[in-house]
């Protein structure tokens, strides 16, 4: 059984950027989670932190832009906007441990029905594994986001009763965007805030984890 | 003491013993001290733990240092990229030992050290595999974990800009580890861009006071 056409990556991150509140301190997660900076709509005042220290960086930096002092937590080039500051590692990171960052949204391999995060390693014995800020950020942003496909590529759900991949951070997902639904992680359970493609029954049918209705 | 102005990078490297533990400052090649490596590499000296954000980039800097096989271990929070050959080379065929830690874990242990904190408890990496086998406590609701500081024998930073007293700027995201290595070091050496006479630095724009810096190289 298949779902019908979800959506496209443009598509979750148009959702993510259009459930963060204008003036909100966002960090965008390396890969996926950076398509959301193009969705943000001008004038909502959005100020992105980067980790490797500024924050209200700018587009991606081109031709004569480019400044090897200037990157982004990807290490690529980018550029600064009116208002930007720079900071060392150990503020920039307590903007994130100490509450300060509203928003991140984060890529994930795995999410659990409790919110529990795996992002960081497949655990595979010939990985090398590779943390960054993912677990700083999971810990200590106000909302975590998650954006990922719903099921991986061999048809198994990513959204998961408990994480078989080893672990970022415990019970920190707020949201969850996907390319045919999107979730909020509750304490009362999941909770099925729109479909794409598909529909609340066959979710119910194709995920080993209790969900709940709006 | 006050900063010594070297003449030379391998001036400025001189003294680094065999098994000490060297900061690298840099974030990829952002900020990264490329020819205090260098200069390190020709010094010779072996069985180094290097303390850096990455575990090298491409052939030069950091990845070349490592592909000497003079470094034992690498404590950092991303060792995995696009171009980390060297380092991946060297893992894979067990000649190099990783210590991965939380790039906030990094940033705060090596702060706590310069600042003559003995440990502290944080929530980052509570119930995953990073934090097994150490001391947590329950805090506020929350599970926190007990992380020591990192000190180094040595710290090799890049910045952009020093006076003759040591005080630094920097520019831009090639700051990120500067400032908070150069205060967890022993002895720590810095390569700049430019040296400016004393009293050139605006006192309000310096970002790490000479007092954390004991070497200072145009490079």
């Amino acid at each position: 059984m298949s779902l019908g056409a979800g959506l496209s990556k443009a598509e979750m991150a148009a959702l993510v950027a259009r459930d963060i509140a204008p003036g909100s301190y966002v960090n965008l997660g390396i890969g996926q989670p950076t398509l959301v900076a193009d969705h943000l709509a001008p004038g909502s005042g959005v100020v992105l932190h980067t980790e490797n220290g500024m924050l209200n960086m700018g587009p991606a930096a081109t031709g004569d832009q480019i400044d090897p002092d200037l990157t982004n937590a990807g290490k690529l080039p980018v550029t600064e906007l009116p208002g930007a500051s720079y900071f060392h590692q150990a503020d920039s990171f307590a903007m994130m441990r100490g509450g300060h960052l509203d928003v991140c949204v984060l890529g994930a391999f795995q999410v659990s029905a409790t919110g529990d995060l795996a992002n960081w390693h497949t655990g595979a014995p010939d990985a090398i594994p590779a943390v960054g800020g993912a677990m700083d950020l999971a810990t200590g942003a106000k909302s975590v986001f998650v954006m990922m496909t719903l099921f991986a590529k061999d048809g198994s759900p990513k959204l998961v009763p408990r994480c078989t991949y080893p672990l970022t951070g415990v019970g920190c997902v707020d949201r969850l965007y996907t390319d045919v639904a999107t979730f909020e992680i509750t304490p009362g359970g999941v909770v099925v805030r729109e479909t794409f493609g598909t529909s609340y029954d066959e979710l119910v049918g194709r995920l080993d984890v209790p969900l709940l209705r709006r | 003491m006050t900063a010594t102005i070297c003449a030379t990078a391998a001036e400025a490297v001189a003294g680094i013993e065999d098994g000490a533990v060297v900061l690298v400052s840099g974030f990829g090649m952002a900020g990264m001290p490329v020819e205090l490596i260098e200069a390190l590499i020709d010094q010779g000296a072996t069985d180094l733990t290097v303390v850096s954000n990455n575990a090298g980039n491409g052939d030069t800097g950091l990845a070349a240092l490592l592909a000497t096989g003079r470094v034992r271990k690498v404590v950092c929070s991303f060792p995995r990229q696009h171009d980390s050959w060297v380092f991946d080379g060297l893992y894979r065929a067990g000649r190099i030992e990783l210590e991965l830690v939380p790039q906030g874990n990094l940033a705060e242990r090596l702060r706590a050290a310069g600042a003559g904190i003995g440990a502290f408890f944080t929530p980052t990496g509570a119930g995953t595999p990073l934090a097994e086998g150490k001391e947590t406590r329950e805090l506020g609701g929350r599970t926190h974990v007990l992380e020591l500081p990192i000190r180094g024998d040595v710290a090799l930073v890049a910045a952009h800009r020093a006076d003759r007293m040591g005080n630094l700027v920097y520019r831009k995201t090639a700051r990120n580890f500067g400032p908070v290595m150069a205060a967890a070091a022993g002895t720590t050496i810095v390569q700049v861009r430019e040296l400016v006479d004393t009293g050139d630095l605006d006192p309000e724009a310096v970002v790490t006071p000479g007092i954390y810096v004991d070497r200072v190289v145009v490079a």
